[in-house]
C-alpha cells in the first residue's frame, strides 16, 4: 500500500488554515481596531496582548510555526494547480484560481509585514503602538500595500473557510455549500471592514 | 445557422504518442444536424486539408453515439466534451478539436485513459463475492439510497471531469473526481459496504482524494450530470472518520 502522508499533510494544512490561523486573524484585526477609538485604547489593547503570558511560546505555536507550515505548503499547491478560467469560467473555479493568487499575495504581505513590526521591534528598533502603525501607513505607497494585503488575506480566510467545510466533509450538499459560499461572502466582508476601517484610521486619522 | 454551406475544423492533430502535435485546418460540407463525429467521418471519407492537400484521415475515438460508453471525449472549442453529443449547429465556427490534454495521446484525437482504470483500482472500484457457492440474495438496498447511488452508477469513465479538473495535471498526483464517486457507488452499495474501509484507505494514500481543490469544473462538465462535488464532499467526510477510526481504533474501521 502506498503511503498516506499526503493526506494527513493536506488535512493538517487545512485544519490550521483556520485553528489557529484562521482565529488568530480575526483576534488580531480586532484588537487592531480598538486603533479607531484613539491611539490610548490602541495602545492598551496592543500592550495587552504583547504582555500575555509565555508571549513568544504563544507566538510561536500559535502564529509562526503553523502560518509558515501553511504557507510552505500553500505555495507548493498554488504552482502544482493549472488555471483553466478562460475556458472554465464557472464561479467556483474562480475561486479556485483566486484562492491561491490571494494566498501568494498574502504571503508576501506577511513576511513583509512581520519583518516590519515584529522583527523590528524584536531587534529593538521600534515599540508596538500607535505611532508605529501610523508611520508605516502614513506613505501612500505602504497605505495601498496594506490595504490590498489585508483584503487579500481576509478573501483567503473566508473562501478557505468554504473550502475548509468541503474538505472536513461538513457540507456534503449542493444546498449546503451554496448557504456557506453566501455566509462566506458575509464573513469576508466583515472582517475586510475591521482591518480596512482599522487602516484608513492609521493613515488618514479619521 | 443553416447560412454555411461548409464547416470548418481546426484539428490538433499528432501522428504518434511521441511525435510534436500541430494543427491542421478542414473545410467540410455542412448538413443538418450535424454533430462533430459526422464531421470527422466526412474528413476520413474525403481527407484534404483547407489547403487542397491531401492528408492522412483524422483518427478518433468513438462507440455508441449517444453519450453513454465515454469513448468520443475532446476538446471542443476549449470545453472537454462528448464529440457525439456536439451538435454543429449549437458552436461557434471554425471548430476547434483538441485531445484531451490529461491524458497521454495516442494518435490525433485518441487519448490513452488508463489512468481511470488505475484509479478504480486503487479504490477497488468492485464488489468482491466469492462466486464458489449460492450465497442467497444479497441484503436488500434503501430505495432512496438506490436512487441516487444509480446516477453515480451512470459514470462512463469518460474523462472529461479529469480534464476540466486543474488539479488533475502532470505537476500533481490527484486522482480526479471520476474514482472518488465510484468509491462511493460502491460504498453505498449493502454488500459493498462490507469493504467500505478498505476504498477509503485507497483514498487516503498518496496521490488520492486530497488533490481536491474544490474548483467544482467536474461538477459543471460531467455529461451524465452526476454529482461529483457532493461525492467528493462525502468521501472527505467517510475518510476523515476513517482516519480517526484508525488512529483512536475502532470496530468498525472495516
Amino acid at each position: 500500500m502506498a503511503g498516506q502522508r499526503e493526506y494527513y499533510y493536506r488535512r493538517l494544512h487545512s485544519l490550521l488554515g483556520v485553528v489557529p490561523i484562521g482565529i488568530f486573524l480575526v483576534q488580531h484585526l480586532v484588537v487592531n481596531h480598538f486603533a479607531v477609538y484613539g491611539e490610548e485604547s490602541f495602545n492598551t489593547a496592543a500592550g495587552f496582548m504583547g504582555n500575555l503570558p509565555f508571549v513568544l511560546l504563544l507566538e510561536i505555536f500559535i502564529i509562526y510555526l503553523p502560518i509558515l507550515y501553511h504557507a510552505i505548503l500553500g505555495v507548493y499547491i498554488a504552482l502544482t494547480a493549472n488555471y483553466s478560467v478562460k475556458n472554465y469560467g464557472y464561479f467556483r473555479n474562480w475561486m479556485f484560481a483566486l484562492q491561491r493568487i490571494t494566498g501568494i499575495i498574502t504571503f508576501v504581505f506577511i513576511v513583509w509585514h512581520v519583518w516590519e513590526t515584529r522583527v523590528q521591534v524584536g531587534l529593538g528598533n521600534a515599540d508596538v503602538d500607535y505611532s508605529l502603525m501610523e508611520g508605516i501607513l502614513s506613505s501612500p505607497f505602504m497605505f495601498w500595500f496594506y490595504l490590498i494585503g489585508i483584503v487579500s488575506t481576509v478573501f483567503h480566510f473566508a473562501n478557505g473557510l468554504w473550502s475548509f467545510c468541503v474538505s472536513w466533509g461538513i457540507t456534503q450538499s449542493a444546498k449546503s455549500q451554496r448557504v456557506l459560499t453566501y455566509i462566506t461572502i458575509f464573513v469576508f466582508l466583515a472582517v475586510s471592514y475591521l482591518g480596512v476601517r482599522t487602516i484608513i484610521q492609521f493613515a488618514f486619522g479619521v | 445557422m443553416a447560412e454555411h454551406s461548409t464547416v470548418t475544423f481546426i484539428i490538433t492533430r499528432q501522428d504518434d504518442p511521441s511525435s510534436d502535435p500541430y494543427e491542421e485546418t478542414f473545410n467540410i460540407p455542412y448538413r443538418q444536424n450535424m454533430n462533430v463525429i459526422s464531421g470527422l467521418m466526412e474528413i476520413q471519407k474525403n481527407p484534404v486539408n483547407a489547403n487542397g492537400e491531401k492528408t492522412t484521415p483524422v483518427m478518433w475515438d468513438m462507440n455508441c453515439l449517444e453519450e453513454v460508453c465515454g469513448a468520443c471525449s475532446m476538446v471542443i472549442n476549449g470545453t472537454a466534451r462528448q464529440s457525439c453529443a456536439a451538435l454543429v449547429d449549437t458552436l461557434e465556427q471554425p471548430i476547434r478539436l483538441e485531445p484531451m490534454s490529461t491524458f497521454p495521446v495516442v494518435r490525433d484525437l485518441i487519448v490513452d485513459r488508463e489512468r481511470m482504470f488505475d484509479a478504480l483500482k486503487q479504490v477497488k472500484a468492485w464488489i468482491p463475492i466469492d462466486g464458489t457457492h449460492d450465497l442467497g440474495p444479497g441484503p436488500r438496498m434503501p430505495e432512496k439510497k438506490r436512487q441516487w447511488a444509480y446516477e453515480l452508477s451512470k459514470c462512463m469513465s469518460c474523462g472529461v471531469c479529469l480534464e476540466a479538473c486543474p488539479n488533475v495535471n502532470d505537476k500533481s498526483n490527484f486522482i480526479g473526481p471520476a474514482a472518488i464517486s465510484q468509491a462511493r457507488l460502491f460504498n453505498a452499495h449493502p454488500t459493498g459496504e462490507m469493504n467500505a474501509g478498505d476504498r477509503l484507505e485507497g483514498l487516503m494514500e498518496d496521490g488520492g482524494i486530497s488533490g481536491c481543490g474544490n474548483s467544482q469544473n467536474c461538477v459543471q462538465v460531467c455529461p451524465k450530470g452526476i454529482p461529483l462535488t457532493t461525492s467528493i464532499a462525502a468521501m472527505n467526510r467517510a475518510t476523515n472518520i476513517q482516519a480517526f477510526k484508525n488512529f483512536f481504533g475502532s470496530d468498525n474501521a472495516h
